[in-house]
């Protein structure tokens, strides 16, 4: 853990996004718009009213909850892509609970928040399942229960959870208001889905620096069969990695239907789960860099639409800075890999 | 072709692999490049062959300034280098091999390749068989295959690291031949990266002897071996004696094991070991040596038969569970099995010291610095074990190994080794062996097996020879048993069960 020069540090940083932005400039010069203006409607999109600042919380519950579950299972070297399936899960979990308990709020929604943390987490178990024991590659199986995941929600919705005016893509029925997770005052903002959060990052954050699991986690990563020669229980760790990462996709699963669409909608995971991927690999696979990165992509999620009101340029182009930004902080990291092996 | 090597330097970080080293080669001639490990051989000789780029300095080829950015670029300008491991492509066949990086169309001539391979294996009559799976040959015949590779490609200059490092006596034999075949017959440069003197003084004809990233002597040969460890060294050492330790009661006992591995089977394995007991044991690599350690420690699982230990069955356990019991297994791969790369020592401490579940690292680097200090680790605390030489990461293995352990199972423990850590790790097993524990080790080094061990079993083509007492054989004794002979001098076969008296 030797520290580099703060300046050092701070150039790798601002390097590559300033390189993305600049590519980004090109592609929208070549659109025939004015980058400048672009990025001021994106800023502004994003910060002109507290209701958008609401509204960028809200995105950032479920990219940080997601970075910080990935958080785990990259360090035990494992490409855990199915947060998008234990998002959704997350989510039938609540729902279910929803339509099957009658209870007052506080225990309605501990246990909504409870139930949306347990699907998660047994999705993200039957991910490690295959990874383990039927030596299924991580990505395989994570895109396959994506798909199955999917399928399950479209099927609740228009099958056995359809409306009484007939199913639609715009999901269940309203869920009752004693199931909704309390927003504050008459904002978007909901504190506990916030507190979840930070609760959520602080111990990927703990158990990655401080404790024994962390550090074989980290040894898992680095070299599984090493790990193993020195009696680590590698099967077990990297089933807790997936259950742990599950169980905050889960959470976020669950908020998104009890406290942003108070309802279960097919598209309820709105590609968080690969959008957190790029949050925790943005923030060199370390908890204490999701929030702020997860902040940026919340941040760029809720201004882009501006681009397309004001600009009548594509939303999506939020999502070409996304990925641009990704690629070329990767593409510094292995550069500057280079270089220090040259002095 | 004559290469200068002028002023060389190449750090690691705090580490001077090579500050400053100055070499010449003469055309025709045998150089051999000695010295204890950490020593820089190898990096020199990566530097040379274009696997690592150098920090400063120059090298001259026939008296031109070269510049070599990959290995493709320092052969295509007649330098090749055999790597200590066998840098071959296993799933393929020794063919394939052959034509790779040398006929580069898009469809190579595989007859041609064919015909220029039998060629050159005739030559040196290397025994290659152009069909064959480079995964089931030998060391020694991947190595032969490699070098007429090099030849193909029409190297003029050959560096071989710790050639002789897992092949057999005989490929040994032949290797040498051929090494002065091609200096003397065909005026190839050869390079002979060792620290085994014995090997030097056999085959160079000059030797550069490196120490610390420097040149501490250039000699032609013959040396006095003792001038030549001075320059090693700085000073002369002997191994130490092994005291002796009455044996204990039965620790470990094999009954009749049988391991199976996609290779090899060993059928009926029989052994007891006594606390304070040292076992060696003998035989080509991969005669079964490996699978019966890896099934006492537990890794593999026996097909039939039982593990006890201190008189409790360990059979069916799990890895862990024999790690609990008591037996501790250091790979020979220390640095892919033994240690996980890219992690601290410090970082290993913690991993293998009963840290509670929050780790305080203030007091585990302090306790770390400690150990450091005690096994006399070149390293820091915060150091990468990637980082540190072959020597200091067996002291850090070793540091690892809990105090109280009943059976201490060692693959190869001084392999690569310099002198002064293979004194250390010796001293170091031999003071846990008289506080009870019982060593096995494997070792290719028949002094070594001799040296120290009470009992000795060789292993031969999956079978081992029923374990002799130390004071019953001879180092020539081993040599037969290990080629599947029974010795001139006593009478053990490769039997099925034999346990001992």
């Amino acid at each position: 853990m030797k520290r580099k020069p703060l300046l050092s540090q701070l150039f790798w940083a601002v390097v590559p996004v300033a390189a993305a932005l600049f590519f980004i400039a090109l592609i929208l010069l070549a659109a025939g718009a004015n980058p400048w203006q672009a990025f001021r409607e994106i800023t502004l999109g994003a910060l002109e009213s507290p209701q958008k600042w609401a509204d960028v919380a809200t995105a950032w519950v479920p990219l940080a909850l997601v970075g910080a579950g990935m958080s785990l299972t990259f360090a035990a070297g494992l490409w855990n892509i199915g947060a998008e399936g234990q998002i959704i899960l997350g989510a039938i979990f609540a729902t279910w609970v929803v339509r099957s308990v009658d209870l007052p709020q506080v225990p309605v929604i501990a246990l909504i928040i409870l139930a949306g943390m347990v699907g998660g987490a047994l999705w993200g178990l039957l991910t490690g399942l295959l990874r383990v024991y039927a030596r299924v590659h991580e990505i395989f199986a994570g895109l396959g229960l994506n798909f199955i995941a999917t399928a399950l929600i479209i099927w609740l919705i228009f099958n056995p959870w359809k409306p009484a005016r007939g199913a639609t893509m715009s999901g269940t029925e309203p869920f009752p208001e004693v199931t909704w997770i309390p927003r504050l005052g008459s904002s978007r903002l909901v504190p506990l889905a916030m507190v979840l959060t930070v609760v959520a990052l602080l111990v990927a954050f703990f158990l990655l620096r401080g404790t024994r699991f962390g550090l074989e986690l980290r040894a898992i990563g680095k070299n599984a069969r090493a790990a193993f020669i020195q009696g680590i229980p590698t099967a077990r760790h990297m089933l807790v990695a997936f259950v742990l990462c599950g169980a905050m996709a889960g959470l976020a699963g669950a908020l998104q239907a009890t406290a942003v669409y108070h309802r279960l909608i097919p598209r309820i995971s709105g590609g968080y789960g690969y959008a957190g991927m790029l949050v925790v690999i943005l923030a060199a696979y370390r908890p204490e860099w999701v929030p702020a990165v997860a902040l940026f992509f919340a941040a760029i999620g809720v201004g882009s639409p501006r681009l397309e009101l004001n600009l009548q340029l594509d939303a999506s182009l939020g999502g070409v800075l996304e990925g641009m930004v990704v690629l070329f902080v990767l593409l510094a990291a292995g550069l500057r890999n280079r270089l220090s092996h040259k002095p | 072709m004559r290469i200068e090597l002028h002023d060389i330097y190449k750090h690691f970080g705090p580490v001077r692999a090579n500050d400053g080293i100055s070499l010449t080669l003469e055309p025709g001639q045998i150089h051999g490049l000695l010295g204890e490990n950490g020593a820089g051989k190898t990096t020199l000789m990566k530097i040379l062959s274009g696997y690592q780029a150098k920090d400063r300095g120059e090298i001259l080829v026939d008296g031109r300034v070269v510049k070599f950015r990959s290995p493709a670029e320092a052969i295509a300008a007649g330098i090749g280098m055999l790597h200590q491991d066998p840098l071959d492509f296993p799933p393929m066949t020794a063919l394939d091999n052959f034509l790779l990086g040398f006929d580069r169309r898009l469809r190579p001539d595989r007859r041609a390749g064919r015909q220029q391979l039998l060629e050159l294996a005739a030559r040196f009559r290397f025994p290659l068989e152009p069909e064959a799976a480079v995964e089931r040959m030998t060391v020694g015949e991947r190595q032969q295959l490699e070098i007429i590779r090099l030849l193909a490609l029409g190297v003029q200059t050959i560096i071989l690291d710790e050639p002789t490092t897992g092949i057999s006596a005989p490929q040994k034999v032949q290797l040498f031949q051929t090494l002065r075949q091609l200096a003397s017959e065909e005026g190839k440069s050869i390079v002979f990266v060792s620290h085994k003197l014995e090997e030097v003084e056999d085959l160079c004809q000059a030797v550069t002897v490196l120490r610390l990233g420097q040149v501490t002597g250039e000699r032609l040969m013959p040396v006095p071996l003792d001038e030549l460890v001075q320059l090693m060294f700085g000073q002369s050492l002997a191994l130490p004696g092994k005291p002796a330790v009455p044996p204990g009661d039965v620790l470990l006992e094999a009954r009749d094991l049988t391991v199976e591995s996609p290779r090899l089977t060993i059928t009926h394995a029989a052994l007891s070991v006594r606390a304070g007991e040292v076992i060696g044991i003998a035989g080509m690599e991969g005669s079964g040596q490996d699978l019966f350690l890896r099934a006492l420690a537990g890794l593999l699982r026996p097909k039939a038969g039982e593990v006890w230990l201190a008189g409790r069955p360990l059979t069916g356990r799990s890895y862990r569970e024999f790690m609990q019991a008591g037996i501790s297994l250091l790979p020979a791969d220390r640095i892919d099995e033994g240690l996980v790369r890219g992690l601290t020592i410090s970082e290993h401490m913690a991993l293998h010291r009963k840290t509670p579940f929050f780790i305080r690292w203030e007091e585990n680097r302090a306790y770390t610095a400690e150990q450091i200090r005690f096994f006399n680790v070149k390293g820091q605390p915060d150091s990468p074990v990637d980082a540190l030489s072959g020597g200091n990461q067996q002291r850090v293995l070793l540091a690892l190994q809990p105090a109280g352990l009943k059976v201490l199972i060692l693959e190869h423990p001084t392999r690569g080794l310099d002198m002064e850590s293979t004194r250390w790790v010796w001293e170091q097993l031999l003071k846990r062996r008289e506080r009870g524990t019982a060593i096995l080790f494997t070792s290719a080094d028949l002094d070594e097996i001799m040296t120290y061990s009470d009992r000795v079993i060789v292993f031969f083509n999956g079978q081992p020879f029923p374990p002799l007492p130390v004071t019953e054989l001879t180092v020539e004794d081993l040599g037969y048993m290990i080629g599947g002979k029974q010795p001139a001098t006593s009478k053990p076969q490769p039997a099925a069960a034999l346990p001992e008296a």
